[in-house]
Formats: C-alpha cells, structure tokens, sequence
C-alpha cells in the first residue's frame, strides 16, 4: 500500500522541526508543505480546525497536530529508531520534561527576553531558575535519551538551537556556560548530532531578524 | 514482589480525581494522603520539586507528577485490565489530543468564571461553553469520548463534572440547557462504580470554593 505522509509547518518553528527530526531519525519520506501564519491555507484549517496551528501530520489522509502528540504518533507507528525510552518510568519522566519545557521554560524565556523592562530582572532570575532544573536534569548524560537521541532531547530543540536565537535577537543572555555547564555541552553535541543539523532552521540572520520584527529588539537597556 | 502504591492528592482537585478514577478503573490498592495546600508536607515537597503540586503518584517510592502523564504510567504498567488508551496508534494520537484540549482550555476557562466582572464575565461564560459546545461535538453519538468504552479522554474530563455546580453557579448558566450531551454523558460515567466513588459532591465541592474565596479576599 502507498503510504503518504505530509507535513504542515514553518521553517522557522521548533514545533514543525521537531516532527522533522523524528520523521528523519526514522527514515520516513514525506512531503513538506510551508505554510505562511499570516494567511494559513485553507487545508491547514481544514487538518487543524480546533487550533488552526502548525505543526500537523497527515498520514494516509487523518491528520494529527500539536508536536508532542505527533512524536509519540510517529514513534508507535514506525518502528526503526527508538524515540521513546521503554520502561514505562522513565517515558513518564521524559513527558515530564517536555510538558516542563513547553509550558514553563518557554513562556520563561520568552518573557526575560520580551518581556515588560521593569520585570527583566526577575523574568531573568526566573529563566535561569527554570534552566537549573535542565542542567540538573540532563547530569552526566550525552543526551536527555542517554546515549542517544530521544524524545526529550527533540522537544528540548528549542533550548538547543532557539535559545540562542532569542538570545541573539533581545540582547539577554540566559545560558551562561559559567552557570550552566552541563546543558551548554549538551547544546553543543545536539546542534552538531546527525539527525538534527540537517534539520537546523538555514538563514541563522533571517531567523533572529524575523524574531526581532516580531518581537522587538529586547527589553535588555543599552547600558548593559 | 511487594509493590507500594501512595497517592498525594487534594480532595477537591479535578486533576487528583483523574488519578483515583484510573487507579480505581485499574483496580490497584493504595495509600491515599491528603495534603494540606496552605501546609505542604516535606514529602510532598520532596516528590515534586520542581512544581509542588499535587497529585504525585509515588511507585515503589519513585515520583510521577502531572495527573495525565501519572494516568497514562497508570496505563502501561497495569496493562493487564481495563485499558484507557486504545491500541491504535491514530486513536491513541486523537486521545492525547483531547485530553490536552481539556487540559489546556477547561480549567483556565473556569476559573476565569469566577474571578472576573462585566464584559470579561460575559467573555469568560461565552468562552467555557465555546469549549463546552466544541467537546460535545467530539463527543457526537459516541456513549464515551474513548468510543463504546470508558477511556483517556473521558478520565480527563470527567473530574470536571464535580465542578460543574461551581461554573454554573459563577458563570450563571445550565451545562444541560446549554449542551445537555455533555450532561448525558456525565452521567452515564457516573454509572461506573470508580467515578461514582471518586468524584465527590457538586455542592460540596462548591462550599469548599467559596470558603477559599471568601478567606482570599478577606486576606
């Protein structure tokens, strides 16, 4: 039976990357569609009417969305590369961590690099409180996975190559190799690990100008 | 092999119920401690740091946080009876999904019923029973939202039930004028014997929120 599998995302995004990563790790052809967020295409909406969002997957025609539900999508139904850990412990932790860094590390970040310039202070503090529980977290391991990519490693891709990007473009500094040696090793051999450098967004500048015209230039002052 | 069970719970939350309907569905004995939410115990505090919230599952003295993520442990250890995720990987797919919705939208919706005034009170109703209105159209003719049985989706969902008198009350409208489905199928969930003996009473559950609002605002 063909087996058709399409993808609707942003070049831009970590969410429709992730699913690019996975989809790669497991050697699985599909086609790529990008969608533009200021005009998303009629089928986008029709795949996603609930959240009109990307990314989605459509496999054989039924179509899944949000990231997280898509990775566990693609590692149950393709076998080949393990995304998952298999003891049912360490699958909960790995959700754990990625429920973490969707819901806390992100609006965290975004929030000391955006974020109103007389909060900058604490909304920093409070990044780096989050970032602590990484560094903790990841420990002596190569990967979140251990010595391998996983499925935390993939949705942590935002710290890995995002991070920077948002650093970049405000002006705040977050991941100090000074306080967070060990998350900063692992940035280092994520971003440089087969399966993932190739699905790097491309056009680093034109990433950081986007952010910065959607964001602003950062609520760092220019004293700092 | 001796294996220990302990739940870290509140007894008035949706989140903590999803944990006991699952472990009841399962059959799985434990110990049930009742935090204090105003006096963390140092367990609790210990089990979840990064958060401190309950419910903690605790297995055979390892920690597991978030209530769906404790659910689907839940799931793939006692795999033996009463499965609530479904085998197929699209249906598995569509029921995280929806319980995410539920995760993402309800309880933030309610809360927003009784905290808010005028305009942002009218907003915050309209919204709860958008959400209300888009649940009951996943749901269609199924008896469950798991399909022909109980599941996932439903454990997410149904704590909520307990809370309904709440939203209603602060919200000032009927979920069963409004969407009467969604009330059916509450119901008939109460028909199981593990959400019957979970979910505690709407109006007790109310008493309880207005105590804790009384004594916020008069702090």
């Amino acid at each position: 039976m063909a087996e058709e599998v399409l993808l609707f995302g942003v070049w831009g995004s970590p969410f429709s990357r992730r699913v690019e990563m996975a989809l790669k790790l497991k050697g699985i052809q599909y086609k790529y569609f990008e969608e533009d967020l200021t005009n998303k295409s009629p089928t986008l909406l029709k795949y996603n009417p609930i959240h009109k969002k990307i990314p989605v997957l459509v496999h054989n025609g039924k179509p899944i969305a949000e990231s997280q539900v898509i990775l566990e999508y693609i590692d149950e139904t393709w076998k080949g590369y393990p995304i998952f850990p298999k003891d049912p412990y360490e699958r909960a932790n790995a959700r754990f961590w990625a429920k973490f860094i969707d819901e806390k590390c992100l609006p965290g970040i975004f929030n000391a690099c955006w974020g109103e310039e007389k909060q900058h202070e604490n909304a920093v503090k409070e990044a780096c409180e989050l970032l602590k529980h990484l560094e903790n977290e990841i420990g002596e391991k190569k990967y979140f996975g251990g010595e391998a990519i996983g499925f935390l490693d993939i949705v942590a891709n935002f710290i890995g190559f995002w991070l920077g990007i948002f650093e970049e473009a405000s002006g705040t500094k977050l991941l100090t190799r000074e306080e967070f040696p060990k998350l900063s090793n692992w940035v280092g051999v994520f971003v440089s690990s087969s399966g993932i450098k190739e699905n790097l967004p491309p056009a680093r500048d034109k990433l950081i100008a986007y952010f910065r015209s959607q964001f602003g230039t950062g609520s760092t002052d220019a004293t700092k | 092999m001796a294996e220990e069970v302990v739940l870290l719970d509140s007894w008035a939350s949706m989140f903590g119920m999803r944990v006991r309907v699952a472990l009841a569905e399962k059959g799985i004995k434990y110990e049930y401690r009742e935090e204090d939410l105003k006096n963390k115990s140092d367990l609790l505090l210990q089990m979840n740091p990064v958060h401190k919230k309950i419910p903690v599952l605790i297995h055979s003295g390892k920690p597991i946080c978030e209530s769906l993520i404790i659910v689907q442990y839940i799931d793939e250890v006692w795999n033996d009876k009463s499965p609530l995720l479904p085998s197929d990987p699209y249906k598995r797919a569509q029921a995280r999904f929806w319980a995410d919705f539920v995760d993402k939208k309800v309880a933030d919706a309610g809360i927003k019923l009784g905290s808010t005034k005028g305009e942002e009170h009218e907003a915050a109703k309209k919204q709860f029973l958008e959400i209300l209105k888009t649940l009951e159209e996943e749901l269609g003719e199924k008896p469950y939202f798991g399909g022909e049985t109980f599941g996932f989706v439903d454990v997410a969902f149904v704590t909520f039930y307990s809370w309904f008198h709440t939203f209603e009350t602060f919200g000032e409208f009927s979920t069963e004028a409004e969407h009467p489905k969604i009330i059916a199928w509450a119901k008939r969930c109460m028909q199981k014997e593990s959400v019957a003996k979970t979910l505690p009473d709407q109006q007790k559950v109310y008493e309880y929120v207005l105590g804790v609002t009384k004594r916020s605002l008069g702090e």
